[in-house]
């Protein structure tokens, strides 16, 4: 009996447990049926998705949707306008821009990517500590970050790749070294209003240590505006990395870059003007993805817009 | 006599501001005895919450500095230490529970991460994750069929984990959390929160104010303190709330052998839970004494009159009492007795000398020219 009795609850509790794991989540399901909702208000939003969404998916599959490889050429068919064969045409070395444009957004974008997630470490980590430690480390930090940003970003990046070398690492590197004060500068603030919070307190009276505090507690709570910033920087990286690309400095003669594909073309403007004029909508279309995301993702995470 | 678990004395605690310092604290003393409650009672701005911040060296700095005096414990000044020495002992042997739970909480960590936080930082769980273990293997004993050869083997792990458990191998990081979410699942339990397996999987903002504020005694009582400071622990709470949570306190209190120190306006809460009473004025505490001697014989002029404005359900009077004047401004204090200008009892000494604290009756002291100095304890000059 009491055998029978210890099988049927061992079979029950895993169906049961299956169950509540729902129940547990609904709030959380919710919260996020509501968000989708939020977002679909806006048609713009709708269209950023869409378009971010068109490029992430040319990022990762490149390799199957692109009828030709990054740096495939057509030797006999340089110039060619838009056909059923190559639908963006070709350039003047015969490469297929097409392809060209779908290889790109994985270059691209892993630039941004790299760039705006290495600028939110190092800028987060020193802002952070800076906003919270206050006095002295505060004021140096914060008069460098000045510096860095008294200079027009595309200008600063400009010396800063010419001094490395040009190549596409040292694009990355320059356009780090260009962006990592302005999340260094948002997030001091936002620790600057969260140190004040009492749970800080709560934290020093269970005895951690500032670093403890700084890096689990307060950051976390900081974080926030930061996503917003990131995807609307993505965009803006992207922009700035073709614009250095563009007068040379970045990816070498070739390469299925957007920014040098612009310049490649740029001479035959009136003969071809496919050549210059789509790598430049994809510019055009990633970063106003990028930024109308970025606006709505501001939007939906305002507190005051949610009930 | 019992044994003394915290000794403070001639604690001074300045702040330095743009309008001048600010004399928060002006000489303390106070013992708090192992295992009872002290109350410590005031007027907003009368240095209750900086004599608990000074307890706990968390006074901002700057603007506010710890002047002079001493604070004993464990026969140790905790004014020396450094702030490392304090780190250890904050949230260990002394810890806090706050005024607000709402916002005590940080809002984006788990309840099970806050409270296993403190046990990770101050309690060596090596024993504790063998101990777990050997748990988790009864468990699954008890689930499988007893005569299959698997039992026999997980009774052989038992034991040999059994044999290691009283000279435990330091842990893992993932056997340290799993312990620490074993024994923050136990204090829970011990707070009477209700389901904790769920409730350490939950965001603060999912629980009430009551729970929440079960979560922060949670934290205070896990690493079994000598002192918990209670800095106004009911005052956001409602009235039904309160009192579970005072029981709770007192409760625990028997239970794990801690003192507690409950910072309060309220005179309702001091009768219920208290041992003996601190009454705070103006920076100075004016009267010492068991609870039940205060409230049937208060010395001081202020504490007569802080009684006095207490609503009392068996008279049927519309106005409450007052006591006439108001709090003096701690920059430029009364000379003399900081009372005085209130004192319906002044005399002409009282604006020119500090009275000392002085035991008027058996453990009953004052600090009031009103009553003739038997002997002094814990006097001091005036400054």
């Amino acid at each position: 009996m009491i055998h029978l009795q210890e099988s049927t609850q061992s079979g029950i509790i895993p169906a049961s447990r299956s169950r509540t794991w729902w129940e547990e989540r609904a709030p959380q399901v919710r919260e996020l049926k509501f968000t989708l909702y939020l977002l679909r208000q806006s048609p713009l939003v709708v269209v950023g998705f869409a378009l971010v969404g068109l490029f992430i998916a040319f990022a990762i599959l490149a390799p199957w949707i692109a009828p030709h490889g990054p740096e495939e050429r057509f030797w006999q068919m340089p110039q060619q306008p838009p056909s059923w064969e190559f639908p963006f045409g070709t350039d003047t070395t015969g490469g297929d821009i097409f392809s060209r444009v779908i290889w790109g957004a994985r270059l691209d974008l892993a630039i941004a990517l790299t760039v705006v997630i290495s600028a939110i470490i190092i800028g987060s980590v020193l802002g952070a500590v800076s906003g919270f430690m206050g006095r002295a480390f505060d004021e140096v930090l914060m008069r460098i970050t000045d510096v860095f940003l008294a200079f027009p970003a595309l200008i600063l990046a400009m010396a800063v790749a010419a001094a490395l070398g040009r190549n596409l690492t040292n694009l990355t590197i320059a356009l780090v070294v260009v962006w990592w004060p302005t999340y260094a500068r948002l997030i001091r603030g936002q620790v600057l209003a969260e140190k004040e919070k009492l749970y800080v307190d709560a934290a020093r009276a269970i005895g951690a240590k500032p670093s403890r505090i700084i890096f689990r507690h307060v950051l976390p709570n900081a974080i926030f505006p930061v996503i917003v910033q990131a995807t609307l920087d993505l965009g803006g990286v992207i922009l700035t990395a073709a614009g250095l690309s563009f007068i040379g400095f970045g990816a070498g003669a070739g390469v299925a870059e957007w920014g040098l594909m612009i310049a490649d073309g740029r001479s035959y403007l009136f003969q071809s003007p496919w050549i210059a004029t789509f790598p430049g909508l994809a510019i055009l279309l990633s970063s106003l993805g990028l930024n109308l995301v970025g606006d709505g993702l501001r939007d939906v995470l305002d507190p005051r817009l949610r009930r | 006599m019992p044994e003394t678990v915290l000794k403070i004395r001639n604690l001074k605690t300045y702040f330095y501001t743009y309008a001048g310092v600010v004399r928060a604290l002006e000489g303390i003393d106070l013992d708090i005895y192992k295992g009872e409650t002290v109350g410590l009672v005031g007027e907003t701005g009368c240095g209750k919450s900086v004599t608990s911040l000074s307890i706990m060296r968390l006074v901002p700095d700057p603007p506010g500095r710890i002047v002079g005096g001493e604070i004993i414990y464990n026969g140790e000044d905790l004014l020396k230490k450094s702030e490392q020495e304090m780190q250890q002992i904050r949230g260990s042997k002394i810890t806090m529970v706050f005024q607000d739970p709402m916002t005590f909480i940080n809002p984006v960590l788990t309840v099970g991460d806050q409270v296993s936080e403190v046990i990770t930082l101050h309690q060596n769980l090596a024993r504790e994750s063998v101990q777990t273990k050997i748990d988790e293997l009864q468990g699954k004993i008890a689930q499988i069929d007893p005569s299959s050869s698997d039992r026999q083997r997980l009774m052989e792990r038992i034991k040999e984990l059994e044999a290691i458990r009283d000279q435990p191998p330091k842990p893992s990081r993932r056997e340290t959390k799993k312990a620490a979410l074993h024994r923050t699942i136990e204090v829970l339990k011990l707070v009477q929160l209700p389901n904790p397996e769920k409730v350490v999987k939950q965001y603060p903002h999912e629980l009430s104010g009551g729970m929440r504020q079960r979560v922060i005694i949670a934290i205070a009582l896990s690493c079994n303190p000598d002192l918990l400071i209670a800095d106004e622990p009911t005052t956001s709470l409602d009235v039904t709330i309160q009192a579970q949570i005072l029981a709770l306190l007192s409760d625990l209190k028997k239970k794990i052998g801690a003192s507690i120190l409950i910072i309060t306006h309220d005179m309702g809460i001091v009768a219920e839970t208290c041992d003996r009473v601190g009454v705070m004025y103006a920076g100075n505490i004016v009267e010492v004494s068991e609870t039940k001697a205060l409230f049937r014989r208060p010395l001081h002029p202020y504490t007569q009159g802080l009684l006095r404005a207490i609503p009392k359900l068996h008279e049927d009077v519309e106005d409450l009492e007052i006591i006439p004047g108001s709090v003096p401004n701690l920059i430029y204090p009364p000379s003399g007795c900081r009372f005085h200008p209130r004192c319906p009892f002044r005399m002409d000494v009282c604006d020119k000398e500090f009275p000392p604290l002085f035991e008027a009756d058996p453990g009953h002291s004052v600090a009031c020219y009103l009553y003739p100095e038997k002997k002094t304890r814990g006097g001091r000059a005036h400054d």
